[in-house]
């Protein structure tokens, strides 16, 4: 038993050197699974204080560049609202007429942007405290940016589309087609779509929007355009390289989508599973 | 012995700061990044008797890297490793003279610290990419990545090292 004790004391530094070394892999590969980083993640109080602080100074320098996409926006809003009754199919919000909304939209903005890693998360403004829960959509004018990821009272993460472990449903616009939207971490402006079925028939070109498969994103958000595609034979599917409307690279306005049906829809697909 | 102490919370600090406020967001020719807040564990004052509290403080650093960056545990792992054989780069890179504990890695000649740099840099990016990337079908993105981060990293350093030494009174 001394022989023991001994050896333990001896090799101490080893053993603490074997603690830190599994501590920090746990945080490691809890951060490879999808919604496991709970520990380590740049929305608490330290780290979105100080992005924040630094955000509030960097903030003014694209601030001409920020306001002209703002008055772009405006500026197709406001087409929307006057030509209202020949374009309501775009609209977001279907039912804003008699009370019952189906999607509720925040607005947040972006406090820290990363696009240069295989795992990407934006950080953003809004927390708990302003509503802000895991798994809501978010998007900006041009379309998709990712999904919440962490929450804390004051900040958010945001799991880009830049992410390789980010899978959305998303379909051509033509066909209706639907596929998984993933990344292959080599360009930061193009994502893969895959799975879409060998009778899709894509054309270069083609605009993607998102699918009204999960609860996560309304249907018709606009992706991006085909770049290219190939069939893999073993599979019989496509994989089709999707060029983002979004800049990833500038992002700073951007909202926040609510679901407002989506308890309603886990309860009923909860019982149909049951059955 | 005080103001040791005081310096390496300074620079623990400021190369934390430096790094994520700054390092990360360099996106040379669109993805190098240096990794220069090793440059703590490079310079830590080398005694013998502290090495559980080295230790510790380079897995802190790494952790706290890893906490502005969103990147799980992947810093603070490679922080700890290359922290744990820094003893045995720095027989091979200094020799006899390490045997003594009186080096500071400031006042060395250029050719035994480029060795010592390049070293412990290489092996602090091979792990930080392989667990970040960690998949065996991208293994040649994680070479690129760590070999060309690397050149950076240690270019930085070089240039660095004069500057953080302390002022002579």
């Amino acid at each position: 038993m001394q022989n023991i004790i001994a050896f333990f004391i001896r090799n101490r530094n080893f053993f603490f050197f074997l603690a830190l070394l599994s501590l920090s892999l746990v945080f490691t590969f809890q951060s490879h699974s999808y919604h496991r980083s709970k520990f380590i993640n740049s929305a608490n109080w330290l780290t979105g204080g100080v992005y924040e602080s630094v955000n509030n100074i960097s903030s003014y320098f694209d601030l001409k560049e920020q306001n002209q996409k703002l008055v772009e926006e405006n500026l197709r809003l406001r087409n929307l609202i006057l030509n209202q009754g020949e374009n309501t199919v775009d609209s977001l919000i279907k039912d804003s007429t008699n009370n019952l909304l189906n999607y509720r939209i925040k607005s947040a903005t972006v406090i820290k942007n990363s696009y240069n890693k295989t795992k990407n998360y934006i950080l953003i403004n809004k927390g708990k405290k302003d509503g802000i829960k895991q798994d809501l959509g978010v998007i900006t004018t041009n379309g998709i940016v990712g999904i919440i990821d962490n929450t804390s009272s004051g900040h958010s993460t945001v799991q880009s589309v830049l992410n390789s472990l980010s899978e959305i449903n998303a379909q051509l616009k033509n066909t209706s087609h639907f596929g998984t939207l993933e990344w292959d971490t080599k360009k930061r402006n193009i994502v893969q779509l895959t799975d879409i079925p060998d009778l899709a028939n894509p054309q270069v070109g083609d605009t993607i929007i998102t699918g009204g498969m999960s609860t996560i994103f309304p249907k018709n958000i606009p992706i991006g355009t085909i770049m290219d595609f190939k069939f893999d034979d073993s599979e019989n599917y496509y994989i089709i390289n999707v060029k983002l409307f979004n800049d990833m690279t500038s992002l700073e306005h951007v909202y926040i989508i609510e679901n407002m049906n989506t308890d309603e829809i886990k309860q009923l697909e909860n019982l149909t599973n049951e059955q | 012995m005080n103001s040791d102490i005081i310096l390496n919370i300074v620079r623990f600090i400021l190369l934390v700061l430096a790094q994520v406020l700054v390092f990360n967001h360099i996106d040379f020719l669109g993805f190098i990044n240096p990794y220069i807040y090793i440059l703590f564990i490079l310079l830590y004052p080398i005694k013998k008797e502290n090495r559980a509290q080295f230790l510790f403080l380079a897995f802190l650093i790494g952790f706290f890297v890893d906490l502005f960056s969103d990147t799980g545990g992947v810093n603070a792992a490679a922080s700890v490793c290359i922290a744990y054989i820094r003893p045995v780069v720095l027989k091979f890179a200094f020799g006899n003279i390490y045997e003594y504990q009186i080096i500071k890695i400031s006042n060395t000649p250029i050719g035994q610290r480029v060795v010592y740099l390049i070293i412990m840099i290489l092996i602090h990016h091979l792990i930080l990419f392989g667990l970040e990337i960690f998949s065996f079908s991208n293994i040649l993105s994680i070479l690129k990545n760590t070999l060309f981060s690397s050149v950076f990293t240690v270019f930085l350093c070089l240039l660095i090292i004069p500057l953080l030494r302390k002022a002579k009174s």
